[in-house]
């Protein structure tokens, strides 16, 4: 019975990690009912890698921005921008792909730097920043175009977009072996890290996870990559965009969970007076986000053009809507210092998967608006709710570890229904808009 | 002659754990200025609260009874309609809009739901010239002076018919002149028959208006003075707000004090806002290897000011002085430089200057010296949790684990990360602004302790407190500030409460 009532609390404790991973399993298999499996063909599951790499990739900078309790809703342009930078760079000025690429991110870089100057250096808020630089970075993509697209890029510039590993059998096999390496590597990677870590916890008994719900966790993920391979392999492989996004996630949740610089980034979210009191640097921190945020946006630019094969007036437009809402949806707190980079991923997959399903299913921009707006509305509703039920209602922390003290029984069994809103709603929306026509 | 205008009998006011007021009488005769007096967390403005209705009338014991009707008030709008008014020490304007919209916020002259502003105006212009200020009613707050900020606070009193007005420490964030300005106000207003009971510590107002002075000491009303018994005096007014007994145990320790580690000169520090306003005036001090040195004053007399503005210029403008370490002189100008120096500053405002609350410990005891736990910008998890276990056991920290999140833990043990903090990042000279406030006896021994062993591996500890029994247990060497100067530095063996308290209210000449 303790046992029982310690897992249920510790799910209780992880309800929102817990509730983003369920939310996203039920959108998909809802959608795979709706579309009649489409949405997990092997094809499908190619199209809604390539096509959500950009706005994963604008994630990861995003989460990173909201971490520290700032906004950026200037990527679109700039990932628009530099679209436009590399059609005049690599088809008006012949440039060969390998120059114009690190010129592009450089770029990408300076436009960082000027918004981070005005933010960390002058102090205006990144809202009111970004949303200038929205406008000042459209309106150089527009002049750099003449407002003309760009068209057609060479084949290595594509290979960014739209390209795939090279397949080792030669085209023979049922499944791309290449891409199975990667897979059942990546799986086994995964879980022995996964096993690595909580040994080093136990080691400083700072382990309360419950090995039953390790378990549980790690073979799922791990069934989830696997089954993921497959349907990749059984297409056409690896595309190139994901082994690029699979390096990013790697790299920037480590340097999230284990640089000075990470750790500088949570505790300026968290409290930037603590923090500025503490010797943290916290204009020179707030300013290199911006930094790397401007080079992701660069590179979520290039990947866009090269998909589309054209740099266009209108790229990126709307992809700063996207990218903050995987970021929140995915549990960054709105005053900072809450968020991971894995999470902003699983947050941009359910938008993804909403996308992409809604799409195949043919409904319009309209209903797809709607829906994915009441779903941000929706998580992070679930978030304040949580957030308030658990601190009884109050902002005082003083009340918040005065709840902690309540019996945990009578709010376990609140729990799993609560944890339903996130995914239903989007569902029953869909059911009633698909009657319609 | 003395007809009572308020009767305040047996007022007791608890809060979960404390008993803020314990059996408080106050009287007060009709025309008088009656002065509260007491140190910083004696009840004084506790007592106010009760009395204006800020806690409503179920929420503490005892009577009152205004113009000899009991009183019974819910809210603050209550206690306003029968004419007591109370001004708090934060103003309560809104900085943009206008004097007169100020005067009448809440209580809008209008008719039918729309502003008469020909009559605002008109009005406003009446109570300003009765407060004696000379400002077009149309003016927005933030173009005038605190000062004068504090008489439109006045005049808005006035506009509601006040018999009775409280003001809550009104000179603390004025210049002398101002404070002049409003003193004689207050005095101009008595002889139009308002009552005034205003708290305050500076004894050299005190002694310019008050007929009556009650003074307050642990939640509990120790005597009223009388001025027509001739009964004002700084030596009754001291030994009432003092005669606090020793009675919290203290650490013993035998002190072996070295040489000179921290030195400051000539520390002058201007408001941030204000800039008419001088802090920290002319500040000189020094702190010993192995010595714990108290910095004594009451609510305004610079203290934290002084400490923050040392420690990377995190508070104030225009700071100017020397600081020296070991002889040398140091440039503290930022926080990271005074770090690298050896200083470290533990806030008195835990929550929100000296946790990231939703973090856990040890990422917290990591903050502000990460870089000892990195090689080439990437930290060692491990070696981390390691020194938050070392410290989580030598400070007694009570959480189940070093991954317990710091918001969730008492105030006790909050107070201890911040000490684990700032001694892993192993600096010289510690400066601990209020440690043990709003925190329980036996973690206050705890904190005492560690202090005191500080102080034994050589550190120099500089200790901000208000309360003195802290001070006299475990410094060896007191320095007192009143009103931003340094007013005295006494030797452990001669300080008495008495003494320092003397020091604390002394006026500059």
């Amino acid at each position: 019975m303790s046992a029982l009532r310690e897992s249920l609390g510790f799910l209780t404790s992880r309800l929102r990690q817990v509730g983003i991973f369920v939310a996203l399993i039920l959108i998909v298999l809802l959608f795979q009912v709706l579309t009649d499996g489409i949405l997990l063909q092997p094809q499908n599951v190619t199209n809604l890698v390539v096509q959500n790499s950009y706005i994963l990739i604008l994630a990861i900078g995003m989460v990173m921005v909201i971490i520290a309790g700032h906004i950026d809703l200037s990527v679109g342009s700039i990932a628009g921008f530099i679209g436009a930078v590399s059609g005049v760079m690599i088809v008006h000025w012949g440039w060969a792909w390998w120059i114009a690429i690190p010129a592009c991110l450089l770029v990408g870089a300076l436009v960082g730097a000027w918004q981070g100057y005005w933010i960390a250096y002058v102090g205006i808020p990144a809202f009111i920043v970004t949303l200038a630089g929205m406008l000042i970075f459209r309106g150089l993509t527009l002049i750099t175009l003449k407002n003309q697209q760009i068209t057609p890029f060479p084949a290595e510039l594509r290979a960014l977009g739209g390209g795939f590993l090279p397949d080792i059998s030669g085209g023979t096999s049922v499944l791309e072996w290449l891409t199975v390496i990667l897979g059942v590597g990546g799986t086994a990677a995964i879980l022995f890290q996964a096993i690595k870590e909580r040994r080093v916890r136990r080691k400083f008994n700072l382990e309360n996870e419950p090995m039953a719900w390790f378990a549980i966790k790690t073979g799922f993920i791990a069934l989830l990559m696997l089954s993921i391979t497959f349907l990749l392999a059984s297409y056409r492989g690896t595309p190139i965009v994901l082994i690029v996004l699979a390096v990013l996630v790697i790299v920037y949740s480590a340097l999230m969970n284990n640089s000075i610089f990470g750790r500088h980034t949570y505790a300026i979210g968290g409290n930037l007076h603590a923090a500025e009191l503490s010797g943290i640097k916290t204009k020179a921190v707030t300013f290199r986000l911006f930094v790397n945020m401007g080079v992701l946006a660069a590179l979520a630019g290039l990947v866009f053009t090269a998909r589309l094969n054209s740099a266009q007036p209108a790229g990126g437009t709307g992809f700063e809507l996207d990218s903050i809402a995987a970021a929140f949806i995915g549990g960054a707190a709105v005053q900072g210092g809450i968020g991971t980079v894995a999470g902003a991923m699983v947050g941009g997959l359910i938008m993804g998967v909403l996308n992409n399903g809604m799409s195949i299913l043919g409904l319009g921009t309209d209903y797809q608006q709607l829906i994915k707006g009441l779903v941000l509305l929706l998580a992070v509703g679930f978030d304040i709710f949580n957030k308030n039920r658990s601190s009884g209602g109050g902002s005082a922390i003083g009340k918040r570890f005065k709840l902690k003290t309540t019996p945990p029984a009578g709010a376990e069994t609140k729990e799993p229904a609560q944890d339903r809103p996130v995914a239903v709603p989007a569902g029953t929306q869909q059911k009633s808009a698909v009657r319609n026509p | 002659m003395n007809v009572p205008i308020l009767q305040m009998r047996g007022i007791t006011k608890t809060f979960p754990g404390v008993k803020a007021l314990q059996d408080v009488t106050l009287d007060v005769n009709r025309g008088e200025v009656h002065a509260i007096c007491g140190e910083n967390g004696a009840g004084k403005s506790t007592l106010m609260k009760v009395l204006s209705g800020v806690y409503a009338h179920n929420t503490f014991e005892g009577d009152i009874l205004f113009e000899n009707e009991p009183c019974d008030f819910s809210t603050i709008s209550d206690s306003e309609k029968r004419g007591i008014v109370i001004i708090h020490q934060e103003l309560a304007l809104s900085p943009y809009l206008s004097i007169a919209e100020n005067i009448y916020l809440g209580n809008e002259l209008a008719r039918n739901g729309w502003v008469d502003w020909r009559k605002t105006n008109l009005e406003a212009a009446k109570l300003l010239a009765r407060v004696g200020l000379s400002e077009n009613p149309v003016t927005p707050i933030q173009h005038i002076s605190v000062g004068k900020q504090q008489l439109v606070e006045i005049a808005k009193a006035l506009s509601k018919e006040v018999k009775l007005l409280i003001l809550d420490e009104p000179t603390a964030a004025l210049n002398d002149e101002d404070s002049d300005h409003l003193l004689d106000l207050i005095l101009h207003l008595k002889g139009q028959g308002v009552t005034s009971i205003i708290i305050s510590h500076k004894l050299n107002e005190i002694r310019k208006v008050a007929d009556a002075v009650t003074i307050i000491r642990d939640g509990k009303s120790i005597e009223t003075l009388r001025l027509d018994q001739g009964q004002i005096t700084q030596e009754r007014i001291i030994r009432g707000m003092v005669g606090r007994d020793l009675e919290s145990l203290y650490p013993d320790r035998t002190p072996s004090i070295g040489e000179e580690v921290l030195r400051i000169e000539d520390w002058t520090v201007q408001h941030p806002q204000d800039h008419s306003r001088t802090v920290v005036h002319n500040a000189s001090l020094n702190v010993r290897k192995g010595e714990v040195v108290g910095l004594a004053g009451l609510m305004g007399a610079g203290r934290t000011e002084l400490a923050m503005s040392v420690f990377g210029r995190t508070y104030g403008r225009a700071v100017s002085g020397k600081v020296y370490k070991y002889g040398k002189e140091i440039s503290t100008a930022t926080v990271s430089d005074a770090i690298q120096h050896g200083i470290a500053y533990a806030t008195e405002d835990r929550k929100h200057y000296g946790l990231n609350l939703i973090e856990d410990i040890k990422r917290n005891i990591s903050m502000a010296a990460l870089h000892k736990l990195a090689k080439r910008g990437w930290v060692d998890k491990n070696e981390e949790t390691t020194v938050a276990n070392r410290y989580r056991k030598s400070m007694n920290i009570k959480a189940p684990s070093v991954a317990a999140i710091t918001g969730k833990l008492s105030g006790g043990n909050q107070q201890k990360v911040v000490l684990s903090k700032w001694m892993f990042s192993d600096p010289d000279v510690l400066i601990l602004d209020e440690p043990t406030r709003g925190i329980d006896v036996g973690a206050k021994f705890e904190i005492y302790t560690i202090i005191a062993q500080l102080a034994a591996e050589g550190k120099a500890v500089i200790v901000i407190s208000s309360e003195l029994p802290e001070l006299l247990g475990i410094c060896d060497r007191i320095y007192t500030l009143s009103a931003g100067h340094v007013t005295g530095e006494v030797p452990i063996a001669e300080a008495t409460q008495e003494s320092l308290m003397h020091f604390m209210t002394q006026e500059k000449e």
